[in-house]
């Protein structure tokens, strides 16, 4: 089956520091990867290389058999990023902002389909409230409803349970395992090596750009060296 | 093709929010009318000079309320990072600028009805509105096309908005120009073949740089 | 990296031929040509005011070219000859309006015109500092470089019409003297000294270009190796 995700030898520098360093994984459809490293290791540009935010400098990279570089719009098109900011305009309540990525999604059936991701996410009773007047928490779950929104096969998330509590966690656990039953592929950071190491069946871990490790999660406590190098720094 | 659905949601959107915070709106009305009265200060406009004067500081204001509304376009957006969830949909980064270039057009023009009824008020001068509104609405198509870009470009920069004039300035010298002759040309009640060549040379300015800016925008906002 | 010894030999070449043709250049304006009936000897100033004019407006037009080739190759030669160019270019802007200011005096009795002319060359001026602006205010090295070539291209695209409607708004300087459908309006040894002079600001551009260039290559080879070193 074609790979989901399809990266080879990609690089990317800011200035002169290097990002990422000659990296090449594949992920197959329907798999959940986790994705590892210290700070500063490139999981941020890796994901935003994959939604089309970063553009790489060298490499081949291919979403759900688009290719990167001439069909941007069309990978834009099946990935629903997370990421450190919400997305979400303050002034406007989540419905409203909803509705306005609905349509710059084409999503069909629109109103449906916002009702249907408030009630994936706990939002049905905040949905006429304006985002500011959010808590922390309400604004990642409505961050999340804006990458779901389009029902997208990939979905990119960075960091997306750093700041939840032990309920937020579990609710993301069970998504998780939501999207996983919908055959969606799902690509996340984390910082909570040992906690979210079991919630995917793949691993990838990174350390100052380069790709130091690639496969199954549960794999990844019998490698030493690798499990020296992604403690380091969390 | 062009997606005019999601430019409208653009644009509705820019609307919505505007309406809801009355951010640009309201300071820049009250900054041009407070620029008409320091005007009347600093020339002491009377019936003798008014003719003359008028097309200049009308459009001195106009501009001032142009870089007003234009370094906002996509200072707040940038310092909120909601432009990167426009650059995740799957639309041509062309199209967002589109997209704002006609929200700023839109408040650029609402201010300046605004202003022109003060300017009227204030100042006595009876002014022709049709043929006015024709030369604002290509004069300020100047400055929005190559505002939204530089605006968005001012943003990602250390100067942030203090960029903008510095770069606006100098590049929409012919609509500053091409503005004030028409503008003067049609309060005269010169005949229309004095006006046409300013407003062909907006046209030509307007086309030629929407264009540039609408194929430059992906490198402005990219990463 | 260049072989330095090489290069180092042919632009020490082209160094001496710049300083040669500059006293040439001197000599042929101030005591070759003729002293111009009307003006008087203020007239001189004609033979460094018109070739300042004219690599002011070439020097903008490598920009453009440089800003174009960055955008399609996304090389930093392209860029560092961009930015050089647009270093020399504002000042021989610079030069032209000082130059053009100094003769305008005794001649119109005025320092400055808003004639055609001399307002586009200003205007020139402060999209030269534009330009530069834009590269010193952006940190990172990549998108200032883009930046900095959008406004290259938009600046070039731009003079024309700036100049056309500059025209179409006033008119006041001097009948073109040399580019004309008859032909020239200066005597021989006039023209000679202008060329001479052309020749020489030509030939100086270059230098202090490729000069520049090097300087801002060497730059970055440093950068470069720091960056390496701490690693």
């Amino acid at each position: 089956m074609k790979a989901a995700i399809r990266v080879e030898g990609l690089e990317k520098r800011y200035g002169l520091t290097p990002a990422l360093r000659e990296v090449s994984f594949e992920i197959g459809p329907g798999q959940v990867c986790v994705l590892l490293g210290p700070n500063g290791s490139g999981k941020t540009t890796l994901l935003k290389v994959l939604a089309t935010l970063v553009r790489p400098d060298r490499g081949v990279v291919e979403v759900g058999g688009y290719d990167l570089r001439r069909q941007g719009r069309r990978v834009r098109g099946i990935v629903g990023f997370l990421g450190h900011q919400t997305y979400l305009y303050e002034e406007l309540t989540v419905v409203e902002n909803l509705r306005f990525y609905g349509r710059m999604y084409r999503v069909a059936d629109p109103d449906r389909r916002v009702r249907e991701v408030a009630e994936l996410l706990g939002l049905e009773d905040r949905l006429d409230t304006r985002v500011r007047a959010l808590s922390r928490g309400f604004q990642q779950r409505a961050a999340l409803a804006r990458a779901l929104l389009h029902d997208p096969p990939v979905l990119l998330l960075d960091e997306p349970t750093t700041g939840l509590d032990a309920d937020g966690r579990r609710r993301f656990a069970g998504l998780l395992g939501e999207l996983r039953a919908r055959g969606r592929t799902v690509l996340f950071s984390s910082h909570a090596f040992e906690l979210e190491r079991g919630w995917a069946d793949r691993a990838l871990v990174l350390s100052a750009g380069r790709l130091v490790f690639n496969g199954p999660a549960a794999d990844l406590a019998a490698d030493a060296l690798v499990r020296g190098e992604a403690h380091a720094r969390v | 093709m062009l997606g005019f659905d999601r430019l409208l949601a653009l644009v509705a959107k820019d609307l919505l929010i505007e309406l809801r915070s009355r951010d640009v709106a309201y300071s820049t009305l009250v900054f041009t009318l407070l620029v008409l009265v320091v005007f009347n200060f600093a020339f002491e406009l009377r019936a003798e000079n008014l003719q003359v004067l008028a097309p200049g500081v009308l459009w001195v204001t106009f501009i001032f309320a142009a870089v007003l509304t234009l370094g906002r376009v996509f200072g707040a957006e940038r310092d909120r990072g909601v432009l990167e969830g426009l650059l995740l949909c799957p639309v041509d980064r062309g199209a967002i600028y589109l997209g704002k270039l006609l929200s700023a057009l839109i408040l650029m023009l609402v201010v300046e009805a605004a202003a022109v009824p003060a300017f009227i008020a204030l100042f006595g001068l009876n002014l022709p509105l049709l043929p006015l509104g024709l030369v604002a609405l290509l004069g300020s198509l100047g400055f929005a096309s190559v505002g939204a870009l530089f605006s968005a470009l001012a943003a990602h920069t250390r100067a942030r908005e203090g960029l903008l004039p510095i770069l606006l300035f100098p590049i929409s010298v012919p609509v500053i120009i091409a503005t004030v002759k028409a503008t003067t040309a049609v309060v005269a009640g010169d005949p229309w073949e004095l006006t046409l060549p300013w407003l062909q040379l907006l046209i030509g300015f307007d086309a030629l740089f929407v264009g540039i800016s609408y194929l430059v925008f992906e490198l402005v906002v990219e990463d | 990296m260049v072989p330095a010894r090489r290069k180092f030999e042919w632009l020490d070449l082209l160094g001496i031929l710049t300083g040669l043709s500059l006293m040439a250049a001197l000599y042929g304006a101030l005591v070759y040509a003729p002293t111009e009936r009307i003006q008087g000897p203020v007239q001189r100033i004609f033979y460094f005011h018109v070739p300042s004019a004219w690599m002011a407006y070439l020097a903008f037009f490598v920009v453009f070219v440089a800003s174009i080739a960055y955008l399609w190759r996304r090389s930093a030669f392209w860029d560092r000859l961009g930015r050089a160019s647009a270093e020399i270019g504002v000042v021989f802007t610079t030069l032209t309006i000082v130059t053009g200011s100094i003769w305008a005096r005794p001649i119109w009795g005025t320092w400055w015109t808003w004639d055609a002319r001399l307002t586009t060359t200003l205007i020139l001026w402060f999209i030269y500092l534009a330009y530069l602006a834009v590269r010193a205010y952006v940190p990172d090295p990549n998108r200032a470089a883009r930046y900095a070539a959008i406004l290259g291209i938009i600046g070039f695209v731009d003079v024309p019409i700036i100049h056309m409607s500059v025209v179409w708004w006033r008119t006041l300087h001097p009948e073109p003297v040399v580019v004309r459908a008859e032909g020239p309006a200066l005597e021989p040894p006039m023209l000679a000294a202008l060329f001479l002079g052309l020749g020489a600001m030509t030939l100086l551009y270059v230098y202090l270009l490729v000069h520049r260039v090097m300087v801002e290559e060497v730059r970055d080879d440093l950068q470069l190796i720091r960056q390496r070193l701490g690693e």
